[in-house]
């Protein structure tokens, strides 16, 4: 307005008012810089908040620490480890049988008295595996040397003191677990019960399996030809044959196991709990013994690697809360590769048919808005397709056309990591086809141009030019899949995730490789554990920890895309000039 | 006046008022003796409503370079795209008219559009060298025809980068990634594919606009050494360019053929008007 004022009075400019050009601070946009670096800011610090947390906890959750012995006023003893204080307000009554100079405390502090959750263990003998001991009643605390940590394979960990040690039935001398005898007496009962869970899971299994297998196929004949063929005759004499053999066979192992055991139930050791109640564990039961609070910095180290070794190498126990999540691991990286797998070819397809063939009008705009809202489906609605689709669908057909001997028992015709890989497959195909679809709109016109030129069809520049430059854009589709995908539980607990799979997707059966069976797997893990079991105070550490597992596995899988796409990005975008 | 009223005409795109009368293509004698390559006849283009090309008639002669020179937006560009029918690629275009390679309607319904661009080269304004090493660019095109042979392919590369004048610079790095070459070299070697199969037509849109004038010097080298073995279309921006390289030259305007003959008589006793305002420097 001013300025078209300044310019139309130009004629007459001895009258006109100078026109001073200014810049405020508005017109500078600092303001806006600052509020624009704040959001930055304020983003950085919740996601580095939240990796701190869960890597600061997940990472102390294996430290071996002190065991307390707190006696009460009231004069109750109690031994653990400090799983965290709070503060609380304790009730008027409560309050006033305090000693004097307590009330007069928590009256400064406004009514609030400290408290601290001691995990106790021995849940066998307490039925509680955590105590909350109020500050005020604490009369003394000690940290005893000969207090031992004992983590069971039953009943979680047990906190005492060590009372006698049996070796073959006779007791053995002093309590130290150190002595040579005992050391190599445990090893040797390790190596037992390791032997008695061979025979039972891998030979017995083995049995089974081919009892099993006679048994399908007398099904399979009596289906196939009728119960008066021969095919069904010398199915279920070799059915017969087989089941008398493998009784022989049974019966030898479980004798096996039987005299494995009854060695091992002769090595024990004699705890006493910290009120003098005397336990008897099976030296095969023990995982890990020691004194915590008599450990040297080694030592320390030494069970802080024992406990992560035994995290990512081992199978759970105790209903998930303890022991290892190595099937989990296992479970969450086949299904994301076998994700991959399928969604890498399925969405660059798709985006090629829809950006370099489909004639762009109405009908595709429309395809590509309905993909990209493909994106914003709550992932549980996949999970219901997918089990209802894929599983019941697809899975209950091929059970009758392959499979009928099976039935009623579904193999393929119910959750397995086969469909889960492809339900998330579904999941994560809009993300392959957008960024697809982007990378193909990115190769510059003139490639396509030149390779036309030369005379190539449609379909060769596509697939010697184009495709090649597309390739590392392609993989950052992939990429975001992959981390949607390795995140996501929601879905997966509909189509094939289970609490507890002890079996593998691969094994020495045969076809080695089983897509059909339920798996194990981090992110329901982490659900499971924290929310859903007995213990959930035990459980919570395991939360972090297989947190911290998940997303290493997850940066990890990412970081190896990276890589690959940089080295493509070096090889076929390069510089132009 | 009427030289105000054409620029300002050009610059807002409007359609051509009726004053300003377009006289028939003039067309002097051409350079060439062995008879036509291509024959444009009555060429009309339409991108979706609007006109870009009105009845082009025009003549390119075997063994000649033949530049077609004009103002920014005068259809030069669009016109060498017909030829090898680059312009498919744009959808709501419709061309009327025909366009016969050696008496063959490349236009004709049914004529195969990429055995066409088999029998011809093109050479693009920026360089566009394939993502992949300097051999496998020069013998994309023998590649894509499925020649296996290790000793064709071989010869032709190093015949075609003998051809560009590349030979010398890279024949011991044939084997490394062309985007590491400079831009001269990048578009020599795009002309080094375009004459790796031998083609009868040779098309260059602006091919010297993104280099520097060295680069730029032994690109018109390589055009003069490539003239008389290949027909040559070139689009340039550049009159002296034009004047330098081609044996004869079209004018064009405002997606008309203004004149058309020997390069010397066009450059120096141009008939129509305003090829004489052109090429004198008055506008464009």
């Amino acid at each position: 307005m001013e300025i078209a004022a300044a310019v139309a009075s130009g004629a007459v400019a001895q009258n006109a008012r100078t026109y001073h050009r200014v810049t405020d601070l508005r017109a500078r946009g600092e303001p806006f810089t600052w509020v624009l670096g704040g959001a930055l800011c304020l983003g950085i610090v919740m996601i580095v908040g939240f990796l701190l947390l869960v890597l600061w906890n997940g990472f102390l959750t294996f430290v071996p620490r002190p065991v307390a012995v707190v006696t009460t006023t009231a004069g109750k003893v109690s031994a653990g480890e400090v799983a965290r204080t709070d503060t609380f307000r304790p009730a008027p009554d409560a309050l006033a049988k305090l000693a004097p100079d307590a009330q007069e405390k928590i009256k400064k502090a406004e009514g609030f008295a400290g408290r601290t959750l001691y995990r106790i263990g021995n849940f066998d003998l307490y039925s509680e595996d955590f105590r909350w001991i109020d500050d005020n009643e604490i009369k003394s605390t000690e940290y005893p040397k000969n207090i031992v940590y004992v983590e069971r394979q039953e009943w979680g960990p047990f906190i005492g003191t060590v009372k006698a040690i049996t070796l073959d039935g006779k007791p053995a001398e002093g309590t130290d677990f150190s002595a040579p005898a005992v050391a190599s007496a445990y090893s040797e009962a390790l190596a037992r019960g390791k032997r008695v869970r061979e025979i039972e899971r891998d030979e017995i299994g083995n049995v089974n399996h081919e009892v099993e297998r006679a048994r399908l196929a007398v099904r399979k004949a009596e289906l196939k030809s009728g119960r008066d063929s021969q095919a069904y005759k010398d199915a279920a004499a070799h059915f017969e044959q087989l089941s008398v053999d493998s009784r022989g066979e049974y019966e030898r192992l479980t004798a096996e196991v039987q005299r494995l055991r009854s060695i091992n139930d002769k090595f024990t050791v004699t705890f006493a709990e910290i009120g003098g109640r005397e336990k008897t564990v099976p030296m095969v039961n023990i995982v890990r013994a020691y004194m915590p609070n008599d450990l040297s910095f080694a030592q320390k180290v030494g069970v802080y690697f024992s406990r992560w070794g035994e995290f990512l190498i081992s199978e759970p126990r105790e209903a998930n809360t303890e022991g290892g999540v190595f099937p989990a691991i296992f479970g969450t990286l086949a299904m994301t590769l076998l994700m991959v797998i399928a969604v890498a070819p399925f969405g660059v397809m798709t985006a090629l048919y829809l950006r370099e063939y489909a004639k762009q009008g109405r009908l595709v705009a429309f395809v590509r808005i309905s993909v990209n809202n493909l994106a914003g489906v709550p992932s549980i609605v996949y999970g219901v397709f997918g089990l209802g689709f894929f599983a019941y669908v697809i899975g209950g057909s091929i059970d009758q056309l392959f499979y009928p001997e099976r039935l009623p028992n579904p193999t393929f015709g119910t959750g397995g990591l086969l469909w889960a890989s492809l339900t998330l497959a579904l999941l994560t195909v809009p993300v392959v086809i957008v960024a697809t679809e982007e990378a193909l709109a990115a190769v510059p016109r003139s490639m396509r141009e030149g390779s036309l030129a030369c005379g190539a069809s449609k379909w060769q520049t596509i697939r010697n030019i184009v495709m090649p430059r597309a390739l590392p854009g392609v993989m950052t589709g992939i990429i975001l899949a992959m981390a949607r995908g390795a995140g996501e539980v929601a879905p997966l607990m509909l189509v094939g995730v289970v609490k507890l799979a002890p079996e593998l997707p691969i094994d020495g059966h045969f076809p080695y490789v089983h897509l059909e069976r339920s798996f194990m797997h981090l992110g329901f893990h982490i659900f499971d554990v924290g929310f859903q079991s007995r213990n959930s105070e035990a459980g919570k550490p395991m939360v972090f920890v297989t947190t911290v597992l998940l997303i290493t596995l997850v940066a990890v899988m990412n970081a190896a895309a990276i890589i690959i796409r940089n080295r493509l990005k070096r090889r076929f975008v390069g510089s132009q000039f | 006046m009427a030289l105000a009223t054409a620029t300002a005409s050009a610059s807002t795109a409007q359609p051509v008022p009726q004053s300003l009368h377009f006289d028939d293509t003039v067309v002097h004698v051409k350079r060439g003796t062995q008879g036509v390559v291509l024959d444009i006849k009555n060429l009309d283009l339409f991108y979706g409503a609007s006109q870009a090309l009105y009845g082009v008639n025009l003549t390119v002669e075997q063994g000649m370079v033949t530049a077609l020179i004009g103002p920014s937006g005068c259809g030069k560009s669009t016109l060498l795209r017909c030829i090898n029918r680059m312009n498919d690629l744009v959808d709501n275009i419709k061309i009327t008219g025909s366009l016969s390679l050696h008496g063959e309607n490349i236009y004709a319904r049914g004529a195969d559009v990429i055995a066409l661009r088999k029998r011809m080269g093109m050479v693009f304004q920026k360089p566009n060298p394939f993502p992949m090493s300097i051999f496998e660019n020069v013998v994309y095109p023998l590649r894509i025809d499925g020649v296996r042979d290790k000793n064709i392919l071989q010869e032709t590369c190093e015949r075609a980068l003998k051809g560009s004048a590349l030979w010398n610079e890279v024949k011991d790095r044939l084997d490394q990634n062309a985007l590491g070459m400079s831009g001269g070299q990048q578009q020599r070697l795009c002309i080094a594919r375009a004459i790796a199969a031998d083609p009868e037509v040779l098309l260059m849109d602006e091919p010297c606009s993104a280099l520097d004038p060295i680069a730029t010097a032994k690109v018109e080298e390589l055009i003069h050494q490539l003239s008389g073995t290949y027909t040559i279309v070139i689009v340039t921006h550049n009159m002296q360019q034009a004047a330098r390289v081609s044996d004869n030259t079209a004018f064009m305007y405002l997606g008309r053929l203004i004149e058309y003959g020997d390069t010397e008589v066009i450059f120096q006793n141009p008939l129509a008007q305003r090829t004489q305002d052109y090429v004198t420097g008055r506008f464009g």
